[in-house]
């Protein structure tokens, strides 16, 4: 998966080529961020924990949206529309058949794909800028569905979901929520990784690159164009699924279009094309309004601004959009990049010719 | 007959909007999704102008206009030209930055305060009658002539003038054009400059009805069906398109169920996309433009 290392490392097989993980190096630091992140919740405070729990959910939607966008070159506007039919699933089947858990996760899982049917659709015949504007189109029309339920039935502030309980045992504890979508970001990212090394994460790179040679090379453009729709939403849904478990409640206010704005941020921030530009990016965007809040606080600012401080989010957000669109357009992932680059070939600047 | 009168005042707003859509995408290939807060800032322009230039309406109208035109030019100089040329998706994420910063620069700096110009211009909305049920108000009947004589105003510019002819070559071949010596740089910073000052006269009349509030960005996106259900490349289909999703967003309103209002200009949209994606007067293009 990874490039080929400059010291003279050399793969031997295609099995080794498509391992997961291939040197000792690489083993050793996974296992020791596994223990680092199993035990962060032991040391880290209420609000950090917050943090990383909104971290680990958001994470589920970004890598999503990597598939669909980065990967199969798909252009979403949808997003966020995407995260409210999971999450409205999940409340109307709490809400009106006191559904538990085990239904809800499966069902918002079939809704998800099911939409994901209905956005693809219009991408068999829509490329680029036209697509982008159907799937903006389904955003209003999901988020209209779910702002109809509200008002029909009575809950027009929203809807209020008890936290999930398997038998007796309620989950309600955000160290327990740390572990549980731990593993589900751990799952979505081990399951996008299986699929991007197998045969469709090679068509959806083939149909990113250029549609009509991919078709030429016996890859199948619709089924791929619909399979990434397909997986891509069924994981948002489920990541909605999730946040309205974990926020315990559902409404149609918290899926706006600056929602949509912020996934795509993460995913043009991290960097196009790689995993885990969305992970890094999805922390720069969970964490990026609270640094702001951070900054004003220590330059003093905050008793004076504190009923604009969204403005002052807005304006940085857009303003630290623009700087990476114009001035780091591969995203903190080629950062990334780069820096080990540096490191591997220092003394040199660059790789020496003929190697 | 009201009804008739509404949908004739809705079209000329999605007009009015939907034209600046039209004349970016047309020249330079570039979706705009910074329109809606680019009429905002227009309403706040002619907002300033009006405190700045009291007891002289005229002189703030024009001021504010002509300071709708710079900031056009301005988006294009400072940010935009840097896009021309990449693709589609970082050019309309572009747009879509600086929207977010345009609307948290501009509660920032004007407040969250409802504001009303035309009160601050001295004027009062009138509300005229048309025929014997009808009433249209002052403002909406402005906005008519306004999108009437902008449309006009354009379709001279294009056919007639050097610019004008110099624009449409530019969004035909960008290529050929800057081989016959046409600058593209100077061609796309006047698209973005005329888009900015129609959309901030939207902006401004709009705002005379009903203040300058939030929703006005929510304005500013209904009108992009309207101008894509014509053909994203025509000024004619923004003007017939606009007419459809004005049409079908009155008339569902009045018999169907208000809460539609939001979302129905974006069903026509999906139909039209799947029937015929270019539109109705749009040429078919390759739409291919990853």
């Amino acid at each position: 998966m990874s490039s080929p290392r400059a010291s003279g490392y050399f793969r031997t097989s295609y099995a080794r080529d498509q391992a997961l993980l291939d040197t000792r190096t690489q083993k050793i630091w996974l296992g020791l961020f596994s223990i680092a992140a199993c035990a962060y919740p032991f040391f880290a405070g209420a609000f950090a924990l917050d943090l990383a729990n909104q971290v680990l959910l958001t994470s589920i939607g970004a890598v999503a949206l990597m598939l669909l966008t980065g990967y199969a070159g798909q252009i979403s506007l949808g997003h966020a529309g995407l995260l409210a039919a999971g999450a409205f699933t999940t409340g109307i089947l709490f809400k009106e058949l006191a559904a538990p858990f085990w239904v809800t996760l499966p069902a918002s899982a079939a809704v998800g794909a099911l939409i994901g049917l209905l956005f693809g659709l219009p991408s068999l015949r829509l490329r680029g800028l036209y697509l982008a504007v159907s799937t903006l189109a389904l955003h209003f029309m999901v988020i209209h569905a779910g702002q109809e339920y509200e008002t029909r039935r009575g809950h027009s502030t929203g809807v209020v979901i008890d936290p999930p309980a398997v038998g007796g045992w309620v989950l309600n504890d955000p160290r327990i929520w740390y572990f549980v979508l731990l593993a589900a970001a751990a799952a979505a990212l081990l399951f996008s990784l299986n699929l991007l090394r197998g045969r469709s994460g090679r068509a959806w790179r083939a149909i990113h690159g250029r549609e009509a040679v991919a078709e030429a090379l016996g890859i199948n453009v619709r089924a791929a164009k619909l399979s990434v729709f397909v997986v891509s939403c069924t994981l948002t849904s489920v990541a909605g699924c999730l946040f309205a478990y974990y926020r315990g409640f559902v409404s149609a206010e918290a899926f706006s279009l600056y929602l949509t704005i912020q996934y795509v941020a993460m995913i043009i921030i991290g960097g196009i094309g790689s995993l885990l530009g969305a992970i890094l990016g999805t922390i720069f965007v969970v964490l990026f309004p609270y640094a702001i809040e951070a900054l004003m606080a220590a330059l003093g600012l905050s008793e004076r601004l504190s009923s604009l401080i969204f403005a002052v989010n807005y304006a940085a957000f857009g303003m630290a959009m623009i700087l990476f669109l114009v001035f780091e357009p591969q995203g903190l992932a080629g950062v990334w990049r780069r820096t080990q680059a540096w490191f591997l070939l220092w003394p040199f600047r660059q790789k020496p010719p003929g190697k | 007959m009201q009804l008739a009168v509404n949908i004739a005042v809705l079209a000329a707003i999605y007009a009015l909007i939907s034209c600046g859509y039209v004349l970016i995408y047309r020249v330079s290939r570039v979706l705009s999704l910074a329109h809606g807060e680019l009429m905002m800032l227009g309403a706040y322009g002619l907002a300033a102008t009006a405190s700045l230039f009291s007891g002289h309406p005229l002189v703030a109208i024009v001021a504010s206009a002509a300071l709708a035109l710079m900031v056009g030019v301005l988006v294009y100089g400072v940010l935009m030209w840097r896009m021309t040329g990449e693709s589609v998706l970082a050019a309309v994420l572009a747009t879509i930055a600086l929207g977010i910063l345009l609307r948290g620069a501009m509660v920032l700096f004007f407040g969250t305060q409802t504001r009303y110009p035309l009160q601050e211009l001295g004027w009062t909305n009138a509300s005229i009658a048309v025929g014997d049920t009808a009433r249209i108000s002052a403002a909406g009947l402005a906005l008519v002539l306004v999108t009437a004589a902008v449309y006009g105003g354009l379709f001279l510019f294009l056919r007639m003038s050097r610019w004008g002819i110099r624009m449409r070559a530019a969004g035909q071949n960008p290529l050929l054009a800057a081989q016959r010596g046409i600058s593209l740089h100077g061609v796309y910073a006047l698209a973005w400059g005329l888009a900015t000052f129609t959309g901030g006269m939207a902006g401004m009349l709009i705002t005379c009805d009903a203040g300058i509030e939030s929703t006005l960005v929510t304005i500013g996106l209904k009108a992009f069906p309207a101008a894509l259900v014509g053909g994203l490349d025509s000024l004619l289909g923004a003007l017939v398109g606009s007419l459809v999703v004005a049409g079908a967003e009155v008339l569902l309103i009045h018999y169907v169920d208000p809460l539609l209002s939001d979302v129905v200009p974006f069903f026509v949209l999906l139909a039209m996309l799947v029937v015929r994606p270019w539109g109705l007067f749009g040429t078919r293009e390759e739409l291919d433009r990853v």
